[in-house]
């Protein structure tokens, strides 16, 4: 549905350099990088809001030379963007080429905010002014819709609630979605597929799966929650506290996440984290040993 | 961008301010100096120093209550107060000096005369720069987060100590800023000094215009606009180097007044102000329908009929004349002021931009009756005489105007989050519909605001216009003032009847401008 071949974006010096990237039709790709690492603009040459080299093309049609507003594609930004001088409504139906008051009803419906018609954009919560922005989005039915960081002002609860809502909304209508993020929860629990960039190039583009049990290198393993340990990548449950561990670990830190106790700390300057039960729960500043067990075993 | 409004500015300005010092040096630099080195010239400066030293401490002293109590309590009516504060700002000078003479003139209602004392000076200015101090100082205090002096609080600092340390030195600014406007401003107030002073008061700006106007000394006045421009533009380097700063976040912080001894500070705050703003105003119009104490209406009877041998003004054509000149100032100075006001906000203010900045607000600082006199001398003889075309009156009233405009628009453009239109776009707006759809209507109260301050300023334009307007075809403060100073009480009933049409004039253009919220107006 997207593709994008040897697209380059320069501004003072190169910001892309060479980005090879297909998104197909209802698929949910996510951007995920740094800040800085050229995420953002990587959108805005999609949405032909920057000039690049190289070509993009939507539903096969070459997107060179077409302008922003003709190019049928649908962008959320960070902060919701909305017009300020207009109502709810107004909004919603800002892309449409005619007034239609029912479609505008039915997109609110779809974001959960019916009957939000005429409300002032700036009596709205931070959640609700997203949801105003995705139903803007999503009203005149773009083919590719880009999503710029767009739950990335809003508070941890919300934004828990509102990616799933989101992800929900656009599976069940198919929409083809290149999102961009520095958030790597966000990402595994949007996408289908996750695209790491690092200083405006991709590194890996694959499925989180993939990406957990085969990174490329020890950044996107870094990247994705692994612990890498004399070059070799582990998940947190595949490393314990052992008295004769191979690695000495000063912990830094200790939570309990999603039913299991995790441990954060530093061996030779490299942050690792690794489960644990909570009778062997370490203290912070304790030197403990660790080392690779087999989870299954 | 900003090519047009320099050149406007240096052929507009520049040049006539050139005009008058040339003519002073053609016709003897050594009378000019002798002029300078005078003791009664030094004994005016002083005086024109005293009187703006006294009048902004007046201003501040009864402004910055008010500020205080608009900043940081909510109570009823408080949009209606804020709004109120604004109207002696805009209000003609010469409408302003006129209330004055009635509140505390010869016969005034006061029963006091301070006419031609000082102090009738520092009440008027008090009167017409409050808002300046209440909207710079304001617009500080609005926006400073309370929550800071009870970091302090909570760092072990007593009340007086979390005061001085934290909000003083964030109020500092502000509060030096709008003092050295209010000084500028009455360091070369004219129309009031002019009217109220009863030919005893001499400051720099009156002097200038009587060894023009009655003397015709041009050496002199080319001398005191001197010595006046130096002095301006020495205070104006230090205004420039002290912006008022806002402590960042924009929310209100207002609050409720709590307990008798804060409702009781609120309400006698509010009735204090609306006495101060409204009182003048009000006695315009009774002054107006007042003769020996009995209500009459022979003043305005005066004011409209036309062609009265025994009245050499025409007070209706004033309002036409006035009308005329201020609608094509203020369409002259949203281009130039707006053209400015664009190539400022979108090409950053490094380097020699914050000199243009510096340029466009000039003409606030100067003498308008230096103004006035050196576009006479530069346009208005052989070989461009534009004397009878009107244009000059036109072109000077514009020059005044444009600070205002750029003030009110520059940081409305800047403030203008260009990515609006990237969301246009991708939303399938095509640049010219995405700018008619978007960036007008965010804009448009900026505008409003901008051209409504331009026409109250130029309508009630009294120092440039004085020397400009025809003999027989005046505006109207031109014709104020005249009337004023004819004997008869008709006529002078007659003249707070065409100070009362100028009031309303532009007391509804302030109304106009209430409706597309006056608060988004950025003064100064």
């Amino acid at each position: 549905m997207l593709s994008m071949t040897a697209v380059e974006v320069s501004y003072d010096e190169p910001v892309l350099h060479g980005i090879d990237l297909e998104v197909g039709p209802g698929e949910i790709v996510c951007i995920l990088g740094p800040s800085g690492g050229g995420k953002s603009t990587l959108l805005r040459a999609v949405a032909g809001l920057v000039d690049h080299t190289g070509s993009i093309a939507v539903a096969g049609r070459s997107l060179a030379g077409v302008p922003a507003h003709r190019r049928g594609v649908g962008m959320m930004f960070q902060d919701d963007l909305l017009f300020p001088h207009l109502d709810v409504a107004s909004n919603v139906g800002f892309g449409l080429s005619r007034q239609d008051p029912q479609r505008v009803a039915q997109m609110l419906e779809l974001v959960g905010l019916a009957g939000y018609e005429h409300r002032a954009v700036d009596t709205l919560s931070g959640g609700q002014a997203q949801r105003v922005a995705l139903a803007r989005a999503l009203a005149p039915e773009p083919d590719v819709l880009l999503l710029d960081e767009p739950f990335g002002a809003l508070d941890v609860v919300l934004k828990a609630q509102l990616v799933r809502e989101v992800q929900q909304v656009l599976r069940d209508r198919g929409v083809t979605v290149l999102a961009v993020t520095h958030d790597r929860h966000e990402a595994f629990t949007m996408a289908d597929r996750v695209a790491v960039l690092r200083a405006g190039e991709l590194v890996q583009v694959a499925t989180a799966d993939e990406l957990w049990n085969k990174p490329v290198d020890a950044y996107v393993a870094r990247l994705v929650g692994l612990s890498v340990l004399d070059g070799v990548a582990y998940p947190p449950e595949e490393l314990r506290i052992t008295a004769q561990g191979r690695w000495a670990l000063q912990v830094t830190g200790r939570t309990f996440l999603d039913g299991r106790y995790l441990v954060s700390g530093v061996v030779d300057g490299e942050s690792v984290t690794f489960g644990s039960d909570a009778r062997s729960l370490p203290a912070v500043g304790q030197t403990v040993h660790i080392d690779r067990v087999d989870p299954a075993g | 961008m900003l090519v047009v409004p320099v050149v406007f500015l240096l052929v507009m300005f520049v040049v006539p301010v050139a005009a008058v010092f040339r003519v002073g040096l053609e016709t003897g630099p050594s009378q000019m100096l002798e002029v300078m080195g005078a003791g009664r010239t030094w004994q005016i400066l002083g005086f024109t120093v005293l009187q703006a030293v006294l009048s902004t401490a007046a201003t501040m002293l009864v402004a910055l209550p008010a500020a205080f109590v608009l900043a940081t309590f909510r109570f009823p009516g408080r949009g209606l107060i804020r709004a109120l504060v604004l109207v002696p700002f805009v209000m003609p000078t010469v409408v302003v000096a006129a209330a004055f003479l009635a509140l505390i003139g010869p016969t005034g209602a006061l029963g006091v005369d301070l006419s031609g004392s000082v102090w009738g000076l520092v009440l008027a200015h008090m009167f017409l720069n409050i808002a300046v101090v209440i909207r710079v100082v304001g617009s500080v205090l609005a926006t400073m987060d309370p929550r800071l002096e009870e970091a302090a609080r909570v760092l072990g600092a007593s009340r007086w100590t979390a005061w001085r340390r934290v909000t003083w030195p964030l109020l500092r600014p502000a509060l030096r800023a709008s003092a050295l406007i209010v000084f500028l401003f009455c360091f070369t107030s004219f129309g009031v000094v002019q009217v109220l002073g009863a030919g005893q008061l001499r400051t720099l700006e009156v002097e200038i215009y009587r060894q023009t106007a009655y003397l015709l000394d041009l050496p002199a006045a080319a001398a005191l606009s001197l010595l006046q421009l130096l002095a301006v533009v020495a205070m104006l380097a230090v205004v420039g180097n002290s912006g008022g700063a806002r402590t960042g976040n924009a929310v209100d912080v207002a609050r409720a007044p709590v307990g008798w001894r804060q409702r009781g500070g609120v309400a006698a705050v509010v009735v204090l102000t609306v006495v101060v703003v409204l009182a003048p105003l009000a006695i315009i119009v009774v002054r107006s329908l007042m003769i020996d104490g009995r209500l009459t209406t022979v003043g305005w009877q005066m004011l409209f009929s036309q062609g009265d041998s025994t009245n050499a003004v025409d007070p209706f054509s004033a309002v036409l004349a006035s009308l005329r000149t201020a609608g094509g100032a203020t369409l002259l100075a949203m281009l130039v002021g707006g053209m400015a006001a664009f190539g400022l906000a979108f090409r950053g203010r490094g380097g020699w931009l914050r000199s243009v900045d510096a340029l466009m607000l000039l003409p606030l600082g100067t003498s308008a009756v230096t103004v006035g006199l050196g576009m006479l001398l530069a346009f208005g003889r052989p070989p461009l005489d534009l004397r009878n075309t009107g244009l000059l009156i036109v072109l000077a009233q514009a020059l005044v105007a444009i600070p205002f405009v750029v003030r009110v628009l520059a940081p409305a453009l800047s403030g203008f989050d260009r990515r609006y239109l990237d969301a246009a776009a991708v939303l399938g707006r095509s640049p010219v519909r995405a700018l008619a759809g978007v960036a007008v209507p965010l804009l448009l109260p900026a505008v409003v605001v901008a051209a409504g301050f331009a026409f109250a300023v130029t309508i009630g334009e009294f120092g440039a216009t004085v020397f400009l307007a025809s003999p027989a075809d005046p505006t109207l403060p031109v014709a104020i003032s005249r009337l004023l100073a004819r004997p008869g009480e008709v006529t002078v009933a007659a003249a707070y009847a065409a100070s009362a049409v100028l009031m309303l004039i532009t007391a509804a253009v302030v109304v106009g401008m209430d409706r597309v919220r006056l608060s988004r107006a950025v003064a100064f």
